[in-house]
């Protein structure tokens, strides 16, 4: 790991703010530990936290401690093992499979490090995706699909296939993706770990934008300067949650929307 | 409900993996192939020597004549048998249970039919009025050889609708005087029968007749049985009296296998069709191993594809997609699989059946399949697509989203 993060921690803003406005994930005791035949990990060890509507949240810790852990959980991508998960009001305890697509389809949209696009599909078509799964019309996905490359400026490369996109504009690519179905909350991973400064700086902004119009972001990151343009910033150590940091130059943007 | 993204994704996948996929496809078309070209090979066999049948009763007894291979009380063998009209006064009043008899006197050669300026030669026999039974002939004009043509020696002609075609052209060749061998019948039928058109090339007349007129004997070459609705195995039983009663006759051992010949067609009949059986199960037998040994590879190579999109099948779940769509996605591209590779087979098998059912060779004949058995078959082999789309089914629909987005 490099430079310790230049943030300084607050002990006052750790959990528990009271009387959030609007949760849109609340975690009480959230435990997840994986298991093999021989060893069990924890991974994550009672973690309680709650992100208002809204908010613009970066997760930080060493590697290992547990970011994209806790990240997975918040997305539905992967079971915890016990406490409780309330995302957008409804407890997320013993999804079945198909509830777990139905509100991952519906509530967040997902951002990756290794953006994860299909790679045999062209970018309009891997922005249409996610409605394909909630079964609108053929047209309707590509009008949309259109709208959404032309928000992160790319409708020129509509026609192209992820292969022959930089990796900046491949994750824009995928923030449309995340954004076609105006999710409540966008969940990345490390969304800049593979792109240089400049073009993070361009993700960065989109986030921005996309936080500006009242979507929860919530992205897990390595590096101070991107925790730095989001509005809180939440620190990770062995799986528990050491600090919690609301920066202030923008803490109010956080409450109201 | 025509679904076109689904299918456009089940062709995009299996346009990803054309060797792949073809070379699977292969082997359930090859299945299909098989079993169609078996079936319709047994049939063709079945059909070939059913038509043998065809002309002459199931339900008749055949008696040869043969020269003996044992010596009987003091007789040497080598000792030919021959029979006469005693023997045919034997069947008649001795046995219960015949339905018709007849006794068959060859005319040696084919014989010169002779009728204005047409000449053409046919094989001629005498026979009792019972032989339109056995024969199973069928009289389209006038009527076949009766008791009174024997008791008078009328010299009257039953003929077949080939040689009436031949020698009569349109003409009705009933009542009209043919020269046959040198002696003036009249046309009194003309018959038909099922089955080999070379029974219908032949001149009937009765066997008083032909028996004074060329022979001056009372000699029978051969002499035939119909049973009725007699099982088989009281048809058997009554070979084996009528054979004890020939043996006391004409004096040879009732083991000599020789001295007379006698073939039962009903119980010949029923081996074939035994035989046919045997065939038909060992051919579904094959066939559907090799069905099976397709969708096996079906399977097999839809698990790969699930393996292969491993990562795919997490991102699709990150964004939305339900179990049930991936199970959807793999059985449909299962069943295209087998469906396409499948009517393949069933068009290629038809297509090499319809050639080879040009062929003309003996004892095959008409090598189709049923039309139903066909369809039968490719809606199994769409069910048995489904079937191996199961497991890779349940496969994709298992896999956990994070888990999947870490394979490659
Ligand atoms: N599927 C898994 N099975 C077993 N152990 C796992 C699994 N996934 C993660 N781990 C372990 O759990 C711990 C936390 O992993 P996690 O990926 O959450 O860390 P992280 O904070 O995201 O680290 P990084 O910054 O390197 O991405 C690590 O020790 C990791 O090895
Ligand atoms: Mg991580």
């Amino acid at each position: 790991m490099k430079a310790k993060i230049g943030v300084s921690w607050s002990l006052l803003h750790l959990i528990n703010r009271n009387h959030p406005i609007d949760k849109m994930i609340s975690l009480k005791k959230i435990r997840k530990a994986y298991r093999t035949d021989f060893t069990t990990l924890e991974v994550l060890k009672g973690i309680d936290l709650e992100i208002a509507s809204g908010e613009f949240v970066s997760i930080m810790g060493s590697s290992g401690s547990g970011k994209s852990t806790l990240l997975n959980v918040l997305g539905l991508l992967d079971d915890f093992d016990s406490g409780a998960y309330h995302l957008n009001g409804e407890s997320m305890k013993n999804l079945s499979a198909k509830e777990g697509a139905h509100f991952r389809n519906r509530l967040i949209g997902f951002g990756f490090q290794s953006f994860n696009l299909l790679s045999f599909k062209t970018a309009d078509e891997n922005v249409a995706l996610p409605l394909y799964y909630q079964r609108v019309d053929r047209n309707e996905r590509q009008k949309k699909a259109r709208e959404y490359l032309e928000r992160v400026g790319l409708l020129d490369w509509a026609d192209h296939l992820p292969t022959q996109l930089s990796g900046g504009q491949q994750q824009r690519v995928a923030i449309a993706r995340a954004l076609i179905t105006q999710p409540k909350i966008i969940l990345a991973d490390e969304p800049t770990g593979a792109l240089d400064s400049k073009t993070s700086d361009e993700v960065m902004g989109l986030f921005q934008d996309v936080n500006d119009e009242g979507i929860t972001v919530v992205l897990v990151t390595h590096e101070n300067d991107i925790a730095e343009r989001t509005k809180r910033t939440i620190l990770l150590k062995d799986g528990l949650i050491e600090g919690d940091q609301m920066h202030m130059s923008t803490a109010k943007l956080s409450i109201n929307v | 409900m025509f679904d076109y993204d689904k299918w456009q994704e089940i062709f995009a996948s299996i346009q990803r993996h054309k060797l792949r996929t073809t070379l699977t496809a292969l082997g359930v078309f090859w299945g299909i192939f098989m079993l169609v070209l078996l079936l319709g090979a047994g049939n063709g066999l079945r059909n070939g020597v059913e038509y043998e049948f065809q002309d002459d009763a199931l339900n008749s007894i055949w008696i040869r004549r043969g020269v003996t291979s044992m010596e009987y009380q003091g007789l040497p063998e080598g000792r030919p048998i021959s029979f006469d009209n005693e023997d045919y006064d034997l069947l008649i009043d001795h046995f219960d249970g015949i339905e018709h008899a007849t006794g068959r006197f060859y005319l040696r050669g084919d014989q010169l039919l002779v009728y204005k300026d047409k000449e053409l030669s046919f094989p001629t026999r005498g026979v009792h009025p019972g032989h339109q039974q056995v024969e199973k002939s069928i009289i389209i004009r006038g009527r076949y050889i009766n008791q009174r043509d024997l008791d008078e020696y009328r010299k009257v002609a039953v003929i077949g609708k080939e040689v009436a075609a031949s020698v009569f052209g349109n003409e009705n060749p009933i009542g009209k005087e043919l020269k046959i061998g040198g002696i003036i019948y009249t046309v009194v039928g003309e018959y038909y029968e099922e089955g080999n058109p070379n029974e219908m090339r032949i001149v009937y007349l009765p066997i008083s007749t032909v028996q004074r007129v060329y022979a001056g004997t009372k000699t029978l070459h051969q002499l035939m049985i119909t049973t009725g609705d007699m099982p088989l195995e009281e048809m058997k039983a009554l070979e084996k009296e009528i054979k004890m009663a020939m043996a006391a006759r004409h004096q040879f051992a009732l083991a000599d296998p020789r001295a007379i010949w006698m073939s039962n067609m009903g119980v010949q009949f029923q081996e074939y069709q035994n035989f046919f059986r045997a065939i038909r199960i060992f051919v579904w037998f094959v066939g559907i191993g090799s069905i099976i040994a397709g969708v096996i590879g079906v399977s097999n190579i839809m698990l790969i594809v699930v393996k292969d999109r491993t990562r795919e099948i997490g991102v699709r779940k990150a964004l939305g997609a339900t179990p049930r769509d991936f199970i959807a996605m793999i059985f449909q591209e299962a069943i295209v699989i087998t469906g396409l590779a499948g009517c393949g087979g069933l068009a290629a098998g038809v297509g090499v059946l319809a050639i080879i059912s040009d062929l003309e060779v003996q004892y095959f004949r008409n090598p189709e399949i049923n039309i139903w058995v066909g369809l039968a078959a490719t809606l199994v082999l769409i069910l048995a697509g489904a079937l191996a789309g199961l497991l890779p089914a349940r496969q994709a629909a298992r896999i956990h989203p994070v888990v999947a987005m870490k394979a490659d």
